[in-house]
Formats: C-alpha cells, structure tokens, sequence
C-alpha cells in the first residue's frame, strides 16, 4: 500500500443525502416507482437536485407528512396504505415499490419493513415492495443506491450458474459496451444488477463472481459475500489504468488468457490514450482539491494523477471504506492526503489557502468558488454522465479539462481589434 | 399524507432562508441534517449567487441522536458567530429537527451573545415556503424593532410636510428567488423618485439589520409582495402607525392605481396624471390594428396569489383576452384569488397539485397560457403556447437583462412576453395551413415541437378511449376532414363541443354537417 495520509474530520457538512440517487435509480429501472416517506424537504429536494423540471408524471414522489401523521403512528401506516393505494391505482405499469425512509421517518420510527411486508401480502403478483433508507442521518449521496441494491437481493433467487456479475448502476450504452467487451475476452454470461427491469433480478449463488462497478457499495458488498458471491478485488472503472486492471482482474477470476486479454484490451488503450491527449495537455501540473460528496473521489484523483498527471492537494470523501478501496489506494501517488468527512467551512480555508486550479465540488458551492476565481467542477455531474470505462476515460478527463478551458478561452485575448 | 409528484413551494425554511440570504449582515444557524443543504443550489445555481447563503446547517447524524444533540448545535452556534460575525443571528430547524425538539433559539439566547437572535419557529408540517419566508421577515422587523416601541408615537404619513423634506417610503417585500424581485425594486424607485419620492429602505433584498431599525424613518411602506411582507406592513401599522399600500403596481391600470395610492395617502398632489398613460408602451401597442386578433383569445392563468391576480386583471383589461381560468397554489392568497376569479365569472383553482392544474387547464382549452415552469411544460404537451409569470423559480426566470414585470417598463416586458408565444402560436397555425403546399420542406417545426396540433394525432390518441365510452361516438370521414379545416388552437374546443353537442342529441356518428350543427348551436 503507497503511503497515503488518512485524516478524519467532523463538523457541519456540505452533501446532499442519500435520497438523491432515486434521481439516477428511477431512471436505470424504468417499471419501479421510487416512493419516499417523507416531508415537503425530501420532496423538494429530490426535484432540486434532478436539476430540471420534470417533463412527464415522475416515476419518484413523496408521501409528505402532516402533522395528523406525526401524532399517532398507527395512523401513519394506514395514511401510507392509502397513499399507495392510490398510487398503483394510477400507475398500474409499476411493477416494484421503492419504499424510501427519510430523516423523519427514521426520527419517528416508522416501521416500512412491517408496511411493505402488508403491502407485498396485499398486491402479491402484481406489485412488489422493497424499503430502504435514504436518510440523510445515515446516507450521504451515492450510499441511496447502496440502500436500494441491498434491499433487492433477498429477492434474488439463487443459481449456482457461473456468471460474471456487475453491481452498481452504469449508464446504458455504457453497459453494452461492457458486455460486448467481457464477449470478445470470452466471458458471455455477464448480467447487472441493479438490472434494466426492476423484475429482471439477476439469479445469484457460489459460482457468482461481483465485479464491483461503483466504489460506494459497502453494504450491498457485504450481503453478496453471505449469499456466497465471490467478490472480484479491483480498482474501479475509470480511467485508462483503472478499467484496464477492473477488465484484467475479471479476466483472471474466469481464467483468460493474457494473451487473449492483451489482444482485446491493447486497441483499446492505444486509442484511449490518444484522445486523452488533448485533455492532459489541459490538465497536466495542474493543482486539484476535491471535496466530498460521491466516493468516487479517490477513482477520480487516481485517474487524475496517474493518467492526465494532475497535482493533488486534497482528496475528501464523505465515506471511507479500505477495504474496498484497497487497490485504489495503492494505486495513488505517496503523500496523498486523503479526508474521510468534512468541516466545510475549514475545509473551504484550505481550498482558498492551497490556491487550486480545480476543485471538484457539490452545486451549492461551484459558483461561490467560481466568483472567488477558481475554477469547479460539480461532483453530480460524475453520477448523471456515461464515464466508465476504457473508450470514455477522455469524455471523464473532457469533464475536468472544459472549465479549465473555458476559464482560459474567457480570460485570454485572441482577436486583435481593427 | 399527501401524495406529492412535485410541489410548487419548498418547506418554510427555505422560505427563511431567502430571507436570510437577500439580507446583509445576518446569519442563521438551521438544525438540520446534511441532505438539506441542498437549499445552497437554489440560490448558487438558480440566481447565480456568487456567495453562499449565509446558513450553517447543523448536519446531524443518526448516531448523533443517542447522545446530546443540543450540544452539537451550540457548537455550531459558536463557531457561526465566531467566523461569521453577523450583526443579528437566527436560529431555526427544519423538518427533523422539528421533531427532535432540541429548541435551537433557546439555546441561542442562552448563549450570552450581544447581537439580537430572532428565534424562528416554521412549523415544517404544516406551512410552506412563502408562509416561512413571510414569518422570518416579520420575526426578523419585530425583534429589531421592539426597542422603539414604547418611546414612538404613531408615524404620520404627512410627517415629511412637518420635517421640510420629500416624502420617504420602505419598499417592502422583494427577496430573492422572488420573480423578477431584482429588477421590479429599480423600477419602483425610479417611479417613485420622478414623483419626488424617496426610498428610505428596501427589504429584505439588500437590506441589513441597520437597515431594519431605520424602517420607522419613512412616511409609508409600499408593500410590493403580499405574500412575504404583507405580515410586517400590519404589524408596523398596528405599532408604528406606518400605513402601507395594497395595490400590486403590475400592468399599467394598477401602476396608474399605485401612483394614486401613494400619493393620497402622504397626501401628496399628483401633477403629471395625463402623462402616466404614455410612460409604457403596451395601452398603445394593445391598441394598434395589429393586436386586433388578441382580442377574445382564451388565457388560462395559474402562478403565486399576486401575479395571477395581476395577470388576470391585464389580460381581461389591458389586452382584451378572455380569462377562463385562474388559479394559485398561494393557500394564503386564496380569498383574493377566489373574488378575482368570481368577476371573471370562472371559478378559482386552489391547489398544490400540478396534475390538477394540467387538467384544469386541458378542459378550458385556450389559447395561451400564464403560468409557472411546470405550466410551462403542460403547455407544451398539449401545444399551447405559454408565458412565465411567477414563482417558482427557474433559472430561465433570472435573466440577464432588465425584465421587471412592475411599472411602466414591467408593461412593456409582459406584453412582449405574453404577445410572442402567441405570435408563435400564428406561425405554427401557419405552417399547419401551408403544408400540404410543394414548398413546405418537412421539419420545419416551430418551438412548440410536434405536438398535438395535428387533427389525426387528436382523434387517434383520443379514439380508442372514445369508442369504448358508454356514448359509442363515432367520427366519420367528413367530420374528421371537417375538424383538420379549423384552426389548430380552437380545434380540441370544437371537437369537444360538437361531441358534447352529439351526446345531447342522442347522434351516434358525427359527420361535418353535425360539425356546423354544433356550431350554430354552441354560438
């Protein structure tokens, strides 16, 4: 392990809750409805941070709660029957049922797990409930979908099959190119979960082999391992290097050759490397501080660093798991100082003290950065945007090197004046 | 619990929080969890602030509650003020905290701090955005203003004859994320000023705590914006005797009316009357031949209380359109909304729920719409043309040129506004006329997108539904060739007049000569 610099810090935080995700979920699983238990805040919330209106009825919405709700619990759990009730009366498509927990319905203790017992009795065969929480108590950001991968896998029936399995939601197109690419290595049985129909559960079993495609899945890790999935260790996806090694370490795990993984991969790399040229000759010696939010931090500023030869001054993460981020640490430069939490308000001191090029930060903070002078990068961008992946290691570096580029298109003078 | 897709109003801190934001010198300290940090975006992203709303969330977590969470907030009250030295502190919660009842303005006084703390209390559960923001500003006036309450007399309006000075007036009410707030304040105060009035403070938007304690210096407060400060305009009457204004100073009748109201309440003769008329453009483009073909057009309105109210009020009369339907989601506002809508003889629509709207706005088939972002987009799905008139915000709605909807130049921003998209509207009648033309290249579409402005996309979407309804009616080649000949944007309002008019008469298949029954009947 290189010698990275762990801290630790506490104090008021700057990240959205795990919430959030049903922005990305709802949209991976087009036939499950996302509804939260919650108040008018997640539900402002989650329509906040989807950036944009909505153009059609949401497949996502919030059961608010009144204060009738709140005075006795018995009565909230018939209003949510009624609620649901109406809901799959006007969504009959809606094949699962996302119960989400929220900070209120925690701090009160409502009870989902018992409400979507009630439910699965009541629609059996037509719709199904899972819950989970989103909290903002408990979950920061991308650990939503942690929650919801975990609360599908007792729905997972069991196969000793072997396969190659893919956990964490990956854009589409992004997905075919995977498995186009697992086919030429020889590896055809590859499935992923969360899958494009949320009924399409992937079966699962001994011979199951996770290869993990997002870095914050602690918990839904935990639970493959007792259902006897084999967990394939690897660096994550991104980026030229990482997605090399994640492909090289499925190769291994299903016993490729590595002459067959060098004759796949090679073109890959060759043409990957080029068209990070343009970006790296952006982004080369300049000083990057990210702030946390995702978990994808530590992938980025590997990538950064090793592959378009960045400077890191600071790397946070809201959530650090070592274990699971093992080969992405070794593959960091020494003295990387690593920040698991935050105090945003010191840490915003260190940002103005250290001078960066970049930060890497949540939309609240971007534009007050940027009016300070310094140039941004929106954290959420990273989860709504296809950057997985050998072919888009050069549109992820294409996200970083842009506000550089335009910040240096602004601020120069290219026409002369006649 | 109620059901919510997506919600015009955000909770009452956020409402707070605009508050707190508009203003200079303050800060407020909110008990919340991280995720509702989230509030930052609305004002970095949607109004483009180059500063982050001065607000400290508490971000508690769930291991944080077995232990002393009343702690963690003083810990944050502490280090706030330590770093960010404000003149007045407010202390809130929101939804969660609410619930874990740490009492985070108690704490805060308890502290031992000199500067003022405004202890807000926005019962999350109940009230929404506006309603907060309105409470925050009235909280916020009352503790900076309590300690001249016992040594004042009540403020006359005509007090500035007695001091040998002009008149001096608070615009009162504008904040941020407030529609075209910016731009409405600079509009105000330059009609004011040509009237020889002079703005003593405005508020919240721009304001400081200094600025609060010198609101008894003006004569009258114009309050620009019921919904946030219609709360402190009646409590600085009831103390200060300060009287206030209650026209909304949007189109050019009220403008005029707004003027006049000013004017005889400081008691202050109004000298350039016949002038007024010609200080926008919109009485004389509305009058010119061209507008001739706005007039009747069918204008369906919904936004906050006080834009929909204006917007009604201009449409019927400055613009000749015809009002046939209206709407808020303001709850507060609803009896002003509801009296409106009974001149108009059409009945108000008081809901938070957009689907409801879209229906609404569906069944009254016009020809334009007024409303929010969301109506902006079921306008778009059913091809009608729309305008934004308010709240809530999009970042669309904070554009970089001067666009105010008040005063002289707020006219001629709603007419070019409201007139455009409507123009569109000709232009997509247009191409749907020329089509069949050899020169009509395809693809040559107008922004309103293929839409339903297509008869046989009309009657395909609409015809299985039809043929199983209970009715059994059925349209017949004539009639369908028929109903393609009327124009776009009266078309969906013929077809269900002439089915209802087939219903009533028992006919079963509905041909182009029952097209011309219904017609006659219906005129």
């Amino acid at each position: 392990m290189s010698k990275v610099e762990f801290n630790k810090e506490a104090g008021p935080r700057e990240v959205f809750c795990g919430l959030t995700s049903i922005v990305w979920l709802h949209r991976r699983m087009p036939d499950a409805f996302f509804l939260v238990v919650g108040s008018r805040t997640c539900a402002h919330l989650i329509q906040s941070a989807a950036g944009v209106m909505i153009f059609a009825e949401p497949r996502f919405g919030t059961a608010i709660l009144e204060e009738k709700d709140l005075a006795g619990l018995a009565d909230a759990h018939e209003e949510l029957d009624r609620v649901v009730n109406d809901l799959i009366a006007r969504r009959p498509e809606i094949k699962t049922l996302f119960l989400v927990g929220s900070c209120p319905s925690e701090v009160i203790k409502l009870d989902l797990a018992t409400v979507a017992e009630k439910l699965n009795n009541k629609f059996l065969g037509q719709v199904r409930f899972v819950n989970y929480s989103g909290s903002g108590i408990e979950t920061t950001f991308t650990q939503g979908e942690d929650g919801a991968l975990k609360a599908l896998i007792p729905l997972m029936e069991s196969s000793n099959e072997e396969k190659l399995l893919l956990v964490g939601t990956l854009a589409n197109n992004v997905e075919d190119r995977f498995k186009k690419i697992f086919g030429n290595l020889g590896i055809s049985n590859v499935e992923s979960f969360p899958p494009r129909q949320s009924t399409e559960l992937p079966k699962i079993g001994k011979n199951t082999k996770v290869l993990l495609t997002q870095p914050y899945l602690s918990e839904t890790v935990r639970d493959l391992k007792h259902r006897g999935c084999e967990i394939i260790s690897a660096p994550f996806p991104l980026g030229i290097e990482g997605s090399t090694e994640w492909f090289f370490a499925a190769a291994k795990a299903f016993k490729i050759s590595e002459l067959k993984f060098h004759e796949i991969i090679s073109p890959l790399i060759n043409r990957a490397k080029l068209a990070l040229e343009s970006h790296k000759e952006i982004l080369k010696g300049k000083r990057l501080f990210l702030l946390p939010e995702s978990q994808l931090e530590i992938s980025l500023a590997r990538f950064l660093h090793n592959e378009c030869e960045m400077d890191l001054i600071e790397v946070g993460t809201p959530y650090l798991n070592k274990e699971l981020m093992k080969e992405e640490i070794n593959l960091l430069p020494d003295n990387t100082k690593i920040v698991e939490g935050q105090h945003v308000e010191k840490q915003l001191d260190r940002v103005r003290e250290s001078n960066p090029d970049l930060v890497v930060c949540g939309m609240g903070l971007a534009n007050p950065l940027e009016a300070e002078g310094i140039s941004t990068k929106w954290s959420i961008e990273m989860v709504f945007s296809p950057i997985h992946g050998i072919d888009q290691a050069a549109d992820l570096a294409g996200l970083f090197s842009k506000p550089l580029k335009r910040n240096q298109i602004l601020t120069s003078k290219t026409l002369v004046t006649h | 619990m109620e059901l919510t897709l997506w919600t015009y109003e955000g909770p009452p801190h956020v409402g707070a929080m605009r508050i707190a934001s508009s203003m200079k010198d303050i800060h407020y300290v909110l008990h919340a969890p991280q995720g509702d940090t989230y509030a930052d975006l609305l004002f970095t992203m949607i109004e483009r602030r180059g500063q982050r709303p001065p607000v400290t969330y508490t971000t508690f977590q769930a291991r944080d509650l077995g232990g002393d969470t009343a702690e963690l907030v003083k810990k944050n009250i502490k280090e706030a003020v330590e770093r960010f030295k404000p003149k007045t502190l407010l202390v809130g919660e929101s939804c969660t905290a609410e619930l874990i009842q740490d009492q985070p303005g108690a704490l805060a006084k308890g502290m031992g701090f000199d500067m003022p703390i405004v202890n807000l209390e926005l019962p999350a559960y109940s009230k929404k955005e506006n309603w907060g923001a309105s409470e925050t500003f009235y909280q916020l006036t009352r503790t900076l203003l309590k300690e001249k309450l016992s040594s004042s007399e009540k403020i006359s309006p005509l007090r500035w004859k007695e001091l040998g000075r002009r008149p001096k007036v608070n615009i009162l009410g504008p904040s941020l994320l407030g529609f075209r707030c910016r731009d409405d304040v600079i509009e105000i105060q330059r009609i004011l000023s040509e009237q020889g009035i002079d703005t003593n403070v405005v508020a919240p938007l721009g304001a400081s705590p200094d600025d609060i304690e010198r609101l008894i210096d003006a004569e009258i407060n114009i309050c620009l914006y019921q919904e946030i400060a219609e709360a402190s305009c009646e409590w600085l009457k009831r103390n200060f005797g300060m009287e206030y204004t209650n026209t909304i100073p949007i189109g050019i009748k009220n403008t005029i009316e707004f003027i006049n109201e000013v004017h005889k309440k400081l008691d202050l003769p109004l000298t350039n009357k016949e002038e007024l008329e010609h200080k926008s453009k919109l009485p004389w483009y509305s009058k010119s031949v061209d507008s001739n073909y706005l007039t009747g057009k069918r204008v369906f309105i919904f936004g906050d209380g006080t834009h929909a109210i204006a917007a009604a009020k201009i449409a019927k009369e400055e613009l000749g359109f015809e009002v046939v339907g209206l709407g808020t989601y303001s709850r507060e506002m609803a009896r002003q909304v509801r009296a409106t809508a009974k001149d108009l003889n059409v009945e108000a629509l008081i809901t938070n729920n957009y689907l409801e709207v879209e229906d609404a706005m569906k069944k009254a088939t016009p020809e334009l719409v007024l409303g929010t972002q969301m109506e902006r987009h079921s306008a778009k799905r059913l091809g009608i043309p729309c305008s934004v008139i308010s709240t809530p915000m999009h970042v669309q709605d904070v554009p970089a040129r001067y666009s105010p909807q008040m005063g002289w130049e707020g006219a001629n921003v709603i007419f070019d506004d409201w007139v455009h998209p409507l123009m569109m509207g000709l232009e997509e009648h247009l191409i749907d006329m020329f089509k069949h033309d050899f020169e009509f290249v395809d693809g040559h579409q107008s922004h309103l997108g293929h839409t339903a402005t297509n008869t046989k996309d009309i009657l395909n979407s609409d015809e299985k539904k039809e043929r199983n309804s209970k009715e059994g009616i059925i349209w017949t080649e004539s009639g369908r060739a028929e109903l393609t000949k009327v124009p776009f944007f009266v078309r969906g309002k013929v077809k269900t007049n002439t089915e209802k008019y087939a219903i009533l008469r028992g006919i079963p298949e509905i041909s182009d000569e029952t097209l011309y029954d219904a017609k006659a009947y219906f005129s």
